[in-house]
């Protein structure tokens, strides 16, 4: 783990950190035959050596959520988003099934890689845009807004169908600009704390911050369903918590800041498992 | 349903002040839900087992279960929440054992109670303590 | 009714005559317990699935009463054991007076 630089400012959030790191888990996460890696080699770029999902750093009873598909609350909205699947919805009178008709198991391998440059788009794409792409392009019906219950389950039920299969968000090419201005949010201090992203989950992850288990903050199994507001939640909505945790003040959703960093997260995280929709506290 | 900060707080001084001065308030309820469910009958303790984390990482989604052989009936209590009832079951002649499981609320660190009455009329009891944390950034 | 409320049952598809077994039950509802208020300090009133029983060939085999301590997409699990093959039905009641319900089959042999 990285050294703490001792700094006025820093002195004042370490006293947030309990001294001694707790050990996370390196138990098998297995779901329905599918094997998940929870740690991974660290890309060469990261300033730590393995690199753990969220799902390491959990209580026992915690992670038996996630460890049987029918435990897991998060199921119930893939199950929502099944629905949602073939309903018609817009002027094309279509549905998702219409065309994608072997289903969502269609895109299965989708989660592993996102966001990734689009080269017919011209832009960088993540789930939300493909999701929203197919609504408004070929459905000809209303996008749907971000970090809400019906994108986030479809989101889910998309992610699902990648599960087990191993992170590889591309960094360079023509994502390579935003890759670089995620990595500035990342490691920038803001808000009243004067943290960033970097001080909880690449400094102190292991560490507890008051009764909490920090984790590296991965993002590979996104969306999670939380017992705190138990619901989903999408990787742009807990960034934005993040941020107003550390009393700053949250770029939107959806914003181009949040996309970025969102690709250089999701790039921190190469090398695990696609585990969405995984549970968390 | 989501509970935000301040409901968490609200909840979370009910228990604080539980533990001092109108504790009896707390104690009270649970006494008097207790009495209800044990019809007369004298509460032991043992000859049921309930099972809860000891650290919970989140007041909102606590898995607990109870095993209470030869029980007809459970009643489940969370002697620091507002009021105290969590669930009752009572088991069939179809059940396979006399055992359930399910995930409840809690307002703060607390004591947890099984209640079970046996086909007898007696009355058993088995309490597990449950400390409630709160989240790292106060989220 | 409530929005979005979906059952979720899960029944080994068979079993021995007199085993053992486990169900579980998940059900979408908020659980909204009547201890909160909204933001003008209004109290929110309770909404929540009150009850809920499995019976088997028309025998029952748990009931439960769901307080407002009972978390959001309540989850119930238990044990059963029978004697011939049938149908376990599942019923969750509403405080807004819904019904929700699913069955499973079991094949006993």
């Amino acid at each position: 783990m990285k050294k703490f630089t001792l700094s006025a400012t820093v002195a004042a959030s370490l006293a947030l950190f309990a001294g001694a790191a707790t050990a996370q888990v390196t138990d098998a996460l297995v779901v329905e035959g599918t094997t998940i890696s929870t740690s991974a080699p660290a890309a060469d770029w990261l300033d730590i050596d393995q690199v753990l999902s969220g799902w390491s750093f959990r209580t026992v009873e915690t992670r038996a959520l996630q460890m049987d598909d029918f435990d897991n609350p998060g199921m119930i909205f893939v199950d929502q988003a099944i629905d949602d699947w073939s309903t018609v919805d817009g002027t094309e009178g279509k549905s998702c099934s219409s065309c994608h008709t072997d289903g969502p198991e269609e895109f299965a391998g989708l989660r592993a890689e996102l966001p990734r440059w689009d080269e017919a788009q011209g832009k960088m794409m993540n789930m939300e845009d493909y999701i929203n792409l197919s609504r408004v392009e070929h459905m000809g019906a209303e996008p749907w807004k971000w970090a809400k219950p019906r994108m986030d389950a479809m989101v889910a039920l998309i992610s699902l169908q990648s599960r087990g299969m191993t992170i590889n968000v591309a960094i360079d090419g023509p994502v390579a600009d935003a890759w670089e201005q995620g990595r500035e949010i990342y490691y920038t201090r803001v808000g009243q704390l004067d943290m960033s992203c970097a001080n909880c989950h690449e400094d102190n992850y292991g560490n507890m911050i008051r009764a909490d288990h920090l984790s590296q903050g991965q993002i590979n199994g996104f969306p999670t369903y939380r017992l705190k507001n138990a619901k989903l939640n999408s990787t742009h909505a807990r960034f934005s918590g993040c941020m107003k945790n550390i009393r700053a003040e949250p770029f939107a959703v959806g914003s181009e800041e949040f996309r970025a960093l969102e690709l250089y997260v999701a790039s921190r995280g190469n090398g695990l498992s696609a585990e969405g929709p995984s549970v968390r506290n | 349903m989501q509970f935000t900060r301040r409901d968490t707080l609200v909840m979370g001084a009910g228990a604080a002040v539980a533990t001092f001065m109108p504790l009896q308030v707390f104690a009270d309820a649970t006494e008097d839900v207790s009495a209800e469910f044990a019809m007369g009958e004298a509460i032991t303790d043992g000859g049921v087992e309930l099972t809860a984390p000891e650290i919970a990482e989140n007041g909102n989604t606590v898995p607990i279960s109870v095993n209470a052989p030869g029980a007809v009936a459970v009643l489940i209590l969370a002697t620091g929440n507002p009021s105290p009832k969590v669930i009752g079951f009572n088991f069939g002649p179809r059940a396979g054992g006399q055992t359930a499981s399910t995930r409840c609320r809690l307002a703060g660190t607390q004591d947890v109670v099984a209640l079970a009455k046996m086909a007898d009329g007696s009355v058993k009891r088995a309490s597990a303590t449950v400390k409630v944390t709160i989240g790292g950034c106060g989220g | 009714m409530a929005d979005n409320v979906k059952p979720r049952v899960r029944v080994p598809r068979s079993a021995a005559a007199g085993e053992a077994f486990e169900i579980k039950t998940l059900i979408s509802h908020k659980m909204e317990s009547g201890q909160r208020k909204d933001s003008d300090g209004n109290p929110i009133p309770r909404s929540i699935i009150n009850h809920f029983s499995c019976d088997f060939n028309g025998e029952n085999v748990i009931q439960a009463a769901l307080e407002g301590a009972i978390s959001t997409n309540p989850y119930i699990q238990f044990e059963a054991s029978v004697e011939e093959s049938g149908t376990f039905t599942f019923t969750w009641q509403d405080d807004d007076g819904s019904e929700y319900t699913d069955s499973k089959d079991i094949t006993v042999g």
